[in-house]
């Protein structure tokens, strides 16, 4: 299978989450960029959805847990055309409709207004469940942090998870490895994640959050999986596809000036 | 005044009477179905009943969740847990997207009595006030606990129902006039109004026949409804006199500090606040409770001397 159209719409999204942030003079840019492959991969091939019909019964969810990631759903919902582009740049200024953490009133496409950590996976329990109820065939996808994964609400979600057998339900951890004060594993260590799930019932695969080929694949395997969530390990770089933020804790949370801006978005194979 | 009933008695009964015609309906607890009473709910409709376990965090945010797919949720755990534990995810995941969830939070105040202080909740109806477009409601009795939960049940939107575990009296007649959002006049009196909520209600009655003896002519307001607080009947009644608030909850930020906001703004009036004052409960007896931390009849008696 060819990937060049999700490379190329990652890219995409990745020059609209560096102009968001650098727009708003605040934000996060590291946490979207290694998301932004994943969110792709949602957005553009696996969930049924319809941006002319944003509330479509039946439709799958995409609820991002780790809601400081806001660029790259919102680059990803302008992208798949849910509103225009142009409105990226209003990104955390007064009176915009793309809040600092998504509102779910305010964006369509936004399915829950998320922000504070942990709280998006256990509404995706509740979305799951009600689900369940109604016989509905849509499936609930939500994207954790691995530092979120230190919240013990992560855990009593994740135990209603499997408790319920939410096989409509998945979960993906964005492992990148870093948190806002360092490393994961020096600050709280969250390792092994795909051990932690496993005992709490889930289907555990592990991939490469980068590479659409195994993306594509988890989630195929994780709609085969009856009986119990799923959760994907996806093994990320922070900042991926512009060198000075990959890999470094300090671009969580800071925008690009003129300067650093150009040179992202030189990297990421466009022009301003 | 022979039959009484506890308000979460009341609140098992409207969920299962309720349920046989909203389909809706789901209800959710976290492992104390049997003594918020929606075990019996769960017994009839089990296929729209969830238990999240000791997880009262996963209990709202999951609530939220099924709220938002188009279900009224009733979650029900002690207040301690609903309004203090999971302030933060009622706040965000419920408060601001205005989600269809009903915190049910029964066993609340110093009427929990033996438990002891980690479980008497008196900062519930404060916390709960701050939320933008949260509903706060704290019925008196049976008859008004089970009308109130019909009205909450098909407003649309977020409310916190405060339900107590002990017995108390019986006020209204079925069918009485309750509405969400409007005080009810349970007696008019010339001198002074108490308004009351929840059990103290029925201490604020029992303060009337001392008072009447001691030719004190006090009118008596059932505030079931702390948010929105209905501003007109308190009007009305800062034009007959003093004011004295009665609540099982901190005089800090509850009924007393919601009807002040009113008054000192539009009408200001002598007032007194009954209540648990600034500090914790013990074990003991609800009624050994009551009188200790100064929320009995009694109490209310001496504020209103006090004040006029």
């Amino acid at each position: 299978m060819d990937f060049k159209k999700y490379d190329e719409i990652a890219s995409r999204i990745r020059m609209d989450i560096i102009e968001e942030v650098h727009s708003a003079g605040s934000g996060h840019p590291g946490g979207s960029l290694s998301a932004a492959d994943i969110v792709t991969a949602l957005y553009f091939k696996e969930m049924n959805i319809d941006p002319a019909n944003p509330k479509m019964e039946g439709r799958d969810k995409f609820i991002l847990s780790k809601g400081h990631a806001a660029p790259v759903q919102y680059a990803a919902l302008a992208e798949k055309g849910y509103f225009p582009k142009e409105e990226l740049k209003t990104l955390r200024k007064l009176g915009s409709h793309l809040q600092g953490h998504p509102n779910m009133h305010k964006v369509p496409g936004i399915e829950m207004s998320t922000g504070s950590l942990g709280q998006g996976f256990a509404v995706c329990v509740g979305m799951a469940l009600a689900n369940k109820v109604d016989k509905n065939p849509g499936r609930i996808y939500t994207l954790l942090g691995d530092g979120e994964l230190q919240e013990g609400l992560i855990w009593e979600a994740a135990m209603a998870s499997a408790h319920y057998k939410l096989d409509n339900l998945c979960v993906i951890v964005d492992w990148n490895g870093l948190q806002i004060d360092g490393k994961n594993d020096d600050v709280m260590a969250v390792n092994p994640i795909d051990e932690k799930f496993k005992s709490f019932g889930f289907n555990v695969l592990v991939i490469n959050g980068h590479d659409f080929g195994e993306i594509f694949d988890a989630f195929d395997k994780a709609r085969a999986c009856k009986g119990k969530p799923t959760v994907i390990v996806a093994k990320t770089h922070k900042g991926r596809g512009v060198s000075f933020m990959e890999d470094n804790a300090g671009w969580h949370g800071k925008a690009p000036d003129d300067e650093q801006m150009k040179q992202a978005i030189d990297e990421l194979g466009g022009t301003l | 005044m022979a039959e009484k009933m506890a308000t979460r008695q009341a609140y098992g009964k409207a969920l299962v009477e309720i349920g046989k015609t909203n389909q809706n309906l789901i209800v959710m607890d976290a492992d104390l179905s049997k003594s918020t009473m929606t075990a019996e709910f769960a017994k009839e409709y089990p296929d729209r009943f969830f238990n999240m376990g000791i997880a009262e965090q996963n209990l709202y945010a999951a609530a939220c969740g099924i709220a938002l797919s188009g279900k009224v949720v009733c979650a029900s755990t002690f207040a301690m847990f609903a309004a203090g534990r999971a302030f933060e995810i009622i706040r965000n995941s419920i408060g601001y997207t205005q989600a269809n969830v009903k915190v049910c939070a029964t066993h609340a105040g110093i009427t929990v009595g033996e438990d002891g202080a980690s479980h008497q909740t008196f900062e519930d109806l404060a916390l709960m006030r701050t939320i933008p477009g949260m509903t706060v409601v704290n019925p008196c009795d049976g008859v008004s606990a089970m009308e109130l939960m019909r009205q909450v049940i098909d407003y649309d939107g977020p409310c916190y129902v405060r339900l107590g575990r002990a017995s108390v009296p019986i006020f209204y007649e079925e069918g009485a006039d309750i509405c969400l959002g409007k005080g009810n006049w349970l007696r008019k009196g010339k001198d002074v109004t108490i308004v009351a909520t929840g059990i103290m209600v029925s201490e604020a009655m029992k303060a009337c026949e001392e008072l009447d003896k001691d030719g004190i002519s006090v009118g008596v307001i059932d505030m079931h409804t702390i948010k929105p607080i209905d501003e007109e009947i308190l009007l009305e009644a800062a034009g007959i006199g003093p004011v004295v608030t009665a609540e099982e909850h901190s005089v800090i930020g509850g009924l007393g500090s919601a009807v002040a906001e009113v008054l000192s703004c539009r009408k200001p009036v002598k007032m007194a606040m009954v209540g648990q004052k600034d500090t914790f409960g013990e074990s003991g007896k609800p009624e050994e409770l009551k009188e200790k931390y100064g929320m009995t009849a009694s109490d209310i008696v001496i504020a209103v001397k006090q004040i006029i």
